[in-house]
C-alpha cells in the first residue's frame, strides 16, 4: 500500500471501499472540477451514507419496478446463449455473424471474486485477439472474400481484417470484468456484453430497458447510455493495449439494445461514441493527479463513521459535515440528478449565483455571490466611496457592475409602470 | 433566460419570495380547463398506473390500473379516460362564431385546454396518444371505438404544446416559470410543489422554506408521471401483489379489498398535486392578460376547429413521423410563430421589452418630432426612411452604437440636433 492508498484509506475510515462503476465515472466526467466528488470517489467512500449522516440524504432512489424490468429485459435478450441478440445483430445491423460462442464471465468456477474474473476476462481477450490476428494473417494470403464481409467493407470498419471464414466466428463475453485507471486508481467495470469478431472488431453492447419509440428515445437516457458505453470502450482499449492490440480493434460504434415501441421485442441501434470518448479521455486526464488534490487537504482528514457499542457512529453529524466542507465542491443544479452529496453541496452553495445554474451565473456577469450581485445592481454609478470591499469595483467587476446596474434600472423602470401590483422592483 | 430574469432570481433568493418576471400574463387560461395528472409505472415505456382528471376542482375523476403491465387493462384505462376527455372536448362543439373579414369562416367559439403538471406530463401524454391512435377497433386485439379517437386528440394537443404561441395544452410548471422568477435553478423549478412554494408560500413561511418542504416526497408527492421510488418500493409493490394474489385465488371480496387499498394508496399520491394544479390556475388567472393573448387564442380556436373537421371528415391519423416536406414546413412555421410571439410579448409587457432594451435592440425615449416622408438619398437608391427624432435616455451618449435585430444593421446615435 503506497502513500496515496494509505491516505485514501484514512479518508474513507473503517468503511468497506465502494468501487467506481461506469455510472460514477460518467457523473464525475460531467463535473470534473468538483474536488469533493473526485476525492470521495477515489477513496471509495459511501457518499450516500455520508450525506445522510450529515443530515442531507440523497433525493433519489431506484424503484424496484424499474430494476425488475431492467433485469427481466436483459435476461430476455441474453437467454439461450444470447440467441435473440445474435438475431438482432444480423438483422438490424446487417452484421455477418454465422455463429457465435458465448462465455458467461459473471463468475469463474463458482467464484465471483473481482480479481479472478478480471484475470479470466484478460486471458480470454488475449486468446481471442491472438486467434484473430492469426486468422487475419492467413486471410491476407488469399483473396477469398466471402459475400458476408461486403457489409464490413461497406461500413469501412475492417481494420483487423475479418476476412477469413475462421474469423467470422463470433464470441460474446457476458459480464466481463474490465479495469480502468481513474484518478490514479483502478476501478472495476462490468459491461453488459462484449461481442467480438463482428467485422473483426470488438463491440461493446449495452442493454437498456428504456423504449425506442418510432426510432426515437428519451434524449437524456441515450446520452447517459452513450457515455457509459464510452467508459467501457475506454476500459476495453486499455485492457487490449496491455496485450499489444491497437485501439482500433475496439469499434467506436457501440451497440445499444432497447425494447422497441410499447412491446418487449428488443431492437439494436448503433451509437457513435467518438465524441464521448474524447470528452472522457480529456476529463480523466485532468483527474490523473489525485495526489495533487490530496496535498491541499489536512493530513488528519477522515470520514470515519466507526460505530460505538450500539452501532451508532461515534462521530457527531456536525463534525462530519465540517470534515466534508474541508474539501472544495463545485455545485451545479445538474448534480441534483447524479450525485449523492447534492443536497449537502446545495445548502453550502446557498447565496451563490452558481446555485441558479451556469446560465444564470453567466447572465449575471459571472459574479459569484448573490449579495455582491445585488450590491452592484443597487449601487449608484460613480458613488464608490462606500465601505464594502467591492463597492468601488475595478477591472472585471466594473463590466459586470455596469451590466447589473443597467438591468436593475430597466427592471425598476418597467415595473414602475405598474407599481401598485408589483411592489418595489429591486 | 436573460440578465433581467437572472437578476430577478437573485432578488427572489434574497427576499425568500418569487419575483415577477412578466408584468402581464402571456397565456390564455380557460374558464374551464381540463386538468390531467397521469402517473406511470416506473421502468415501463408508457404504462399508465393512475390518473386524476377533471374540469373543476370539485370534479376529480380518479382512474387506476390494477395491473399496469397488462395491455388489456392499459386500453381499458384509455377507454375510461376517453369517456372523460372526449365528453369535455365535445362540449366545445356547441357554439360557433364567424371569424375573418375578407373570407368569413365558421369556427368554434371556444376551445378546450388541457393542463398537465410538467413537461414530463406532456411527454407522457404524447406517448399515450402514440400508443392509442393506431389501434384497431375490430378484429384481433380490438379496442373500444373511443380509444383511437382519444389518441388522435392527445396527439393533436401535444403537437400544439410544442407551438410557442399556443395555449391549448400547457405544462403548468412552464407556465408559472414564465411569469415568476424563483430563487432556485430552472432544474428545481420543474418541481411543481417547490415552484408554487416560492410563488405562493403558506402563511408564516418564506418561499424558500415552503420550497424546501415541498421537496420531501412524503409531504408533497411528486407531480408525476414518475412516482416516488420509496412509495413504489414500500407501498405500491405490496398493493399490486395483493391484487395479483386475490385474482389468482378467484376474486370476490379479497379482490375488492385489494383494489380499494390500491386506489386509496394512489389517491394519496395524486390528491396533493390536484390541489396544487388548481392553485396554479388561480394564480395565473390573477395576472392581467396581455393584449395579444386573445388573438393568439383565436388561432388556437382555428386549429381546434380544423382538427375537429379533419376527424369528422374521416381524415387519417397523424403519421408516426413527419415526412421530410411536412417536417420542414412545420419547422418553418414554428420559427415564424416563435419570432411573432417574441415580438408580441415585448409589446405587451414592459418587463419583456426591457430585455430587448438590455441588449440594445430597443430603447425608450420621448419622440420630439415626426418626419414620415423622409427619404434617404445617400446610397445608390433613394429609400424611404421615416425619422422620428427622440430624446433618448441619459445613459445613451452621443455616438454610442447599439446592435439591431437585423444583421449588419447598426443604430448610431447622432449628435443632438438643435
Amino acid at each position: 500500500m503506497n502513500g496515496t492508498e494509505a491516505r485514501l484509506a484514512r479518508i474513507r475510515g473503517g468503511a468497506v471501499p465502494r468501487s467506481h462503476n461506469a455510472r460514477t465515472i460518467a457523473a464525475l466526467a460531467s463535473n470534473p472540477g468538483c474536488t469533493r466528488r473526485a476525492v470521495l470517489d477515489a477513496a471509495g467512500a459511501d457518499k450516500q451514507r455520508l450525506a445522510a449522516y450529515a443530515g442531507f440524504p440523497a433525493p433519489f432512489g431506484q424503484s424496484r419496478f424499474a430494476l425488475t424490468r431492467g433485469n427481466a429485459f436483459e435476461a430476455q435478450v441474453k437467454a439461450d446463449g444470447a440467441a435473440e441478440l445474435l438475431r438482432l445483430l444480423r438483422e438490424h445491423l446487417r452484421l455477418p455473424i454465422p455463429e457465435a460462442s458465448y462465455d458467461d464471465l459473471s463468475e469463474v468456477g463458482g467464484n465471483a471474486s473481482l480479481e479472478l474474473r478480471h484475470a479470466r476476462t484478460r486471458s480470454l481477450l488475449a486468446r481471442t485477439a491472438r486467434s484473430a490476428s492469426d486468422a487475419a494473417d492467413v486471410a491476407a494470403g488469399s483473396d477469398a472474400a466471402s459475400p458476408a464481409n461486403d457489409a464490413c467493407t461497406a461500413s469501412g470498419a475492417s481494420p483487423a481484417g475479418g476476412d477469413s471464414p475462421a474469423a467470422d466466428i463470433g464470441t460474446m463475453f457476458d459480464h466481463p470484468l474490465l479495469r480502468l485507471e481513474v484518478g490514479g486508481r483502478h476501478a472495476y467495470l462490468e459491461p453488459d456484453l462484449i461481442a467480438f469478431q463482428v467485422c473483426g472488431q470488438f463491440h461493446v453492447i449495452e442493454i437498456k430497458s428504456f423504449a425506442v419509440i418510432d426510432g426515437r428515445a428519451d434524449g437524456d437516457k441515450v446520452a447517459a447510455a452513450a457515455i457509459q458505453s464510452a467508459v467501457y470502450v475506454l476500459a476495453l482499449r486499455d485492457a487490449l493495449a496491455e496485450l499489444g492490440v491497437p485501439p482500433a480493434a475496439v469499434a467506436d460504434e457501440t451497440i445499444l439494445v432497447c425494447p422497441e415501441n410499447f412491446a418487449n421485442r428488443p431492437v439494436a441501434v448503433s451509437l457513435d461514441v467518438r465524441r464521448q470518448l474524447t470528452v472522457l479521455r480529456r476529463q480523466l486526464s485532468r483527474l490523473d493527479r489525485i495526489d495533487d488534490l490530496l496535498d491541499l487537504l489536512p493530513a488528519d482528514l477522515t470520514f470515519d463513521l466507526g460505530p460505538d457499542d450500539q452501532g451508532v457512529p461515534r462521530r457527531a453529524p456536525a463534525d462530519l459535515a465540517a470534515a466534508i466542507r474541508q474539501i472544495e465542491a463545485r455545485y451545479a443544479p445538474e448534480c441534483l440528478g447524479t450525485c449523492e452529496m447534492c443536497f449537502f453541496c446545495r445548502e453550502e452553495a446557498r447565496g451563490c449565483t452558481a446555485a441558479f445554474g451556469r446560465e444564470a451565473r453567466d447572465d449575471l456577469g459571472g459574479v459569484e455571490q448573490v449579495a455582491t450581485v445585488l450590491r452592484l445592481a443597487r449601487a449608484t454609478p460613480g458613488a464608490g466611496q462606500g465601505p464594502g470591499p467591492d463597492s468601488d469595483p475595478g477591472g472585471d467587476l466594473a463590466e459586470a457592475a455596469e451590466l447589473l446596474r443597467t438591468a436593475a434600472r430597466l427592471r425598476t423602470e418597467s415595473l414602475g409602470q405598474r407599481p401598485e401590483s408589483l411592489g418595489a422592483a429591486v | 433566460m436573460s440578465t433581467l430574469t437572472s437578476l430577478a432570481r437573485a432578488i427572489a433568493a434574497e427576499r425568500g419570495a418569487a419575483q415577477p418576471a412578466c408584468a402581464v400574463r402571456h397565456l390564455h387560461i380557460s374558464e374551464r380547463p381540463l386538468v390531467f395528472i397521469p402517473l406511470a409505472l416506473a421502468g415501463e415505456a408508457n404504462a399508465p398506473l393512475a390518473a386524476m382528471v377533471g374540469d373543476s376542482p370539485r370534479a376529480a375523476h380518479m382512474l387506476t390500473v390494477a395491473e399496469p403491465r397488462d395491455r388489456d387493462q392499459r386500453f381499458a384505462f384509455a377507454a375510461q379516460l376517453a369517456a372523460i376527455v372526449l365528453r369535455y372536448i365535445e362540449s366545445y362543439f356547441g357554439s360557433e362564431e364567424t371569424a375573418g373579414t375578407r373570407e368569413p369562416r365558421i369556427r368554434y367559439a371556444d376551445a378546450p385546454q388541457l393542463l398537465v403538471p410538467n413537461p414530463a406530463g406532456v411527454a407522457f401524454t404524447r406517448l399515450l396518444g402514440r400508443s392509442t391512435r393506431f389501434r384497431r377497433t375490430a378484429g384481433p386485439y380490438a379496442v373500444a371505438e373511443t380509444v383511437p379517437v382519444l389518441g388522435r386528440w392527445l396527439t393533436f394537443l401535444t403537437e400544439r404544446a410544442e407551438h410557442p404561441a399556443s395555449s391549448l395544452m400547457l405544462a403548468v410548471t412552464d407556465a408559472l416559470a414564465l411569469h415568476w422568477a424563483t430563487g432556485q435553478s430552472p432544474v428545481e423549478d420543474l418541481n411543481l410543489g417547490a415552484l408554487l412554494g416560492w410563488i405562493d408560500p403558506p402563511p408564516g413561511r418564506t418561499g424558500a422554506q415552503a420550497a424546501a418542504r415541498a421537496e420531501d416526497p412524503v409531504r408533497c408527492p411528486p407531480a408525476g408521471p414518475a412516482t416516488d421510488p420509496t412509495f413504489d418500493n414500500e407501498v405500491l409493490e405490496a398493493r399490486l401483489l395483493a391484487i395479483r394474489t386475490a385474482r389468482a385465488t378467484g376474486g370476490g371480496p379479497p379482490m375488492q379489498r385489494a383494489t380499494a387499498a390500491l386506489t386509496s394508496a394512489l389517491a394519496t399520491q395524486l390528491e396533493p398535486t390536484w390541489t396544487l394544479m388548481w392553485r396554479a390556475v388561480d394564480l395565473l388567472r390573477g395576472l392581467p392578460a396581455g393584449n395579444h393573448v386573445a388573438a393568439r387564442w383565436d388561432h388556437d380556436k382555428d386549429a381546434f376547429t380544423w382538427h375537429a373537421n379533419h376527424l369528422r371528415d374521416g381524415g387519417p391519423p397523424q403519421p408516426r413521423r413527419d415526412g421530410a416536406v411536412s417536417a420542414a414546413r412545420r419547422l418553418a412555421g414554428l420559427e415564424q410563430v416563435q419570432a411573432e410571439y417574441a415580438a408580441q410579448r415585448a409589446f405587451d409587457d414592459p418587463l419583456v421589452m426591457a430585455e430587448h432594451r438590455m441588449t440594445g435592440e430597443a430603447f425608450a425615449g420621448t419622440v420630439t418630432a415626426a418626419e414620415p416622408g423622409r427619404v434617404d438619398g445617400s446610397g445608390r437608391r433613394r429609400v424611404l426612411r421615416p425619422a422620428s427624432p427622440s430624446r433618448p435616455p441619459t445613459w445613451c451618449s452621443p455616438g454610442r452604437v447599439c446592435p439591431s435585430p437585423r444583421p449588419r444593421a447598426r443604430i448610431r446615435r447622432r449628435a443632438s440636433s438643435p
